[in-house]
């Protein structure tokens, strides 16, 4: 019995398929997060303000990304003497696990998801808010003020944008009436009359994923002209592309959960053939998450950075209440024309 | 159900061990050369001033206390959402109620000035 009884009569088979899931998800986030996004910051950077970017190694620059992580590989670990060693070494590793953490749920194509949690949605809050566990130890731990202060300046910021971001993923969860997001891309597009909550919950839930992947105009915690790097100012070169893996990665998820929760997922307006239906799934879903991603590039190129007193207003005096407001107009709605 | 949560357990573990490996990996080829100057921690190039590890201001704990009220007033309204169609307009006015007092706090909390970066 034992284990046996609690995973069924084939547990390891069932471990074997859980070990390699988990391990293709990882790559997926390795490869199709940093190493894929920060290329495309840098591109679409130079793009915007009319540079070249890279372009020296492979072809176009593209293995730019590749032989920056190699040569990270080379580089000296270096703690600082009177940091907290322990939870110095799993600050960064908390921030990747917690990356990781969100693709548990997400949809990629039908059936092609890891589990359908009948709580999905507020799992991916509970899971995607450990990164701001994992910033807060790091920065603590780095015994640097610039860490400290950017540490702390984090927590504040992820704390306050996670309210109007729960708000946003309840409206959803009101009008579908289920927390699974599997059957959230089943329930749409949603009926016409749910328009404007939607939509609203939709720009409030962009707003807070940009303040939560401390991404500018929200960018407070590595200010780099006020906290050299922030959290992260201490961290030699492994360590800190954790915290880059961590923080692209929850990028990734978060432009995953807006197409799943407003988007309509993997469904795409017409289906392109030859590709069947999980193939036509993962081009409509990467395609559409990448869309978003490429979004929140382009914002953050073209604008400039709030001041941590604006930043907070903004969550706390405008996004809440109207998020609120907007819940319960959600609530009336259903309620009305069920 | 246990196996939704034994996946999440699983990939949580083999995560942790795949964000390690590239560690290891430093630990094996990269060049060590430890001199205590080399593990001050930066403060703009001078020698450090006192503990990083000192009071810090109290609005953080300000924001951190109205953040955990709100929030677990968030997690009462996730059932809510899930079963409201079924429970029509009596849980409709409930949740009015709720988020009437909600609003009430936030307006207090506001008011009061919890909410200002000072």
């Amino acid at each position: 019995m034992g284990l046996g009884g609690f995973l069924g009569a084939v547990w390891q088979v069932e471990l074997v398929r859980m070990v390699v899931l988990a391990a293709v998800v990882f790559s997926f986030l390795a490869v199709g997060g940093p190493l894929f996004l920060v290329l495309a910051e840098r591109k679409i950077s130079a793009w915007i303000q009319a540079r070249v970017g890279p372009k020296h190694v492979g072809p176009h620059g593209l293995l730019q990304t590749v032989a920056d992580t190699l040569k990270l590989l080379y580089k000296e670990n270096i703690v600082p003497h009177r940091a907290d060693v322990v939870l110095f070494s799993v600050a960064p590793v908390l921030v990747a696990v917690a990356a990781l953490l969100d693709f548990v749920v997400i949809p990629f194509a039908p059936g092609w998801v890891v589990r359908d949690l009948n709580v999905g949605i507020l799992y991916f809050a509970a899971v995607s808010s450990l990164t701001v566990i994992g910033i807060l130890t790091g920065g603590w731990a780095s015994n640097n003020k610039y860490s400290l202060l950017g540490g702390l300046r984090s927590a504040a910021q992820m704390v306050s944008y996670e309210l109007p971001l729960g708000f946003s993923l309840l409206v959803v969860a009101t009008l579908t009436g289920t927390l699974s997001t599997v059957r959230i891309v089943e329930a749409q597009p949603y009926p016409a009359h749910f328009y404007p909550p939607v939509i609203v919950a939709a720009l409030v839930f962009l707003t807070a994923a940009t303040a939560e992947a401390n991404r500018i105009p929200f960018d407070l915690p590595e200010a780099e002209a006020e906290l050299v790097a922030g959290y992260f100012s201490e961290y030699t070169p492994m360590r800190f592309a954790l915290f880059q893996l961590g923080e692209y990665g929850s990028l990734l998820a978060s432009s995953a959960l807006f197409t799943t929760l407003f988007l309509g997922g993997w469904k795409g307006p017409f289906a392109l053939p030859g590709l069947g239906p999980v193939g036509n799934g993962l081009v409509w879903f990467l395609g559409k998450t990448y869309a978003v991603v490429f979004l929140l590039m382009w914002v953050r190129w073209t604008y400039p950075r709030f001041r941590i007193d604006q930043l907070l207003n903004i969550s706390w005096k405008l996004l809440l209440p109207v998020s609120m407001v907007n819940l319960l107009v959600a609530g009336l709605l259903v309620v009305a024309v069920r | 159900m246990p196996l939704d949560w034994a996946y999440v357990a699983v990939f949580a573990l083999v995560g942790a061990g795949m964000a390690a490996l590239p560690l290891g990996i430093v630990w094996l080829l990269a060049p060590r050369s430890a001199y205590p100057q080399k593990r001050i921690p930066y403060e703009s190039g001078i020698v450090p001033f006192g503990e990083a590890w000192s009071q810090f201001h109290v609005r953080y704990y300000l924001f951190g206390l109205a953040f955990l009220l709100f929030d677990i007033e968030v997690i009462y309204i996730y059932p809510w959402a899930v079963v409201l169609r079924e429970l029509g307009w009596f849980a409709f006015v409930e949740m009015l109620i709720f988020l009437g007092v909600l609003g009430v706090g936030l307006a207090y909390a506001w008011k009061k000035g919890a909410l200002e970066w000072v």
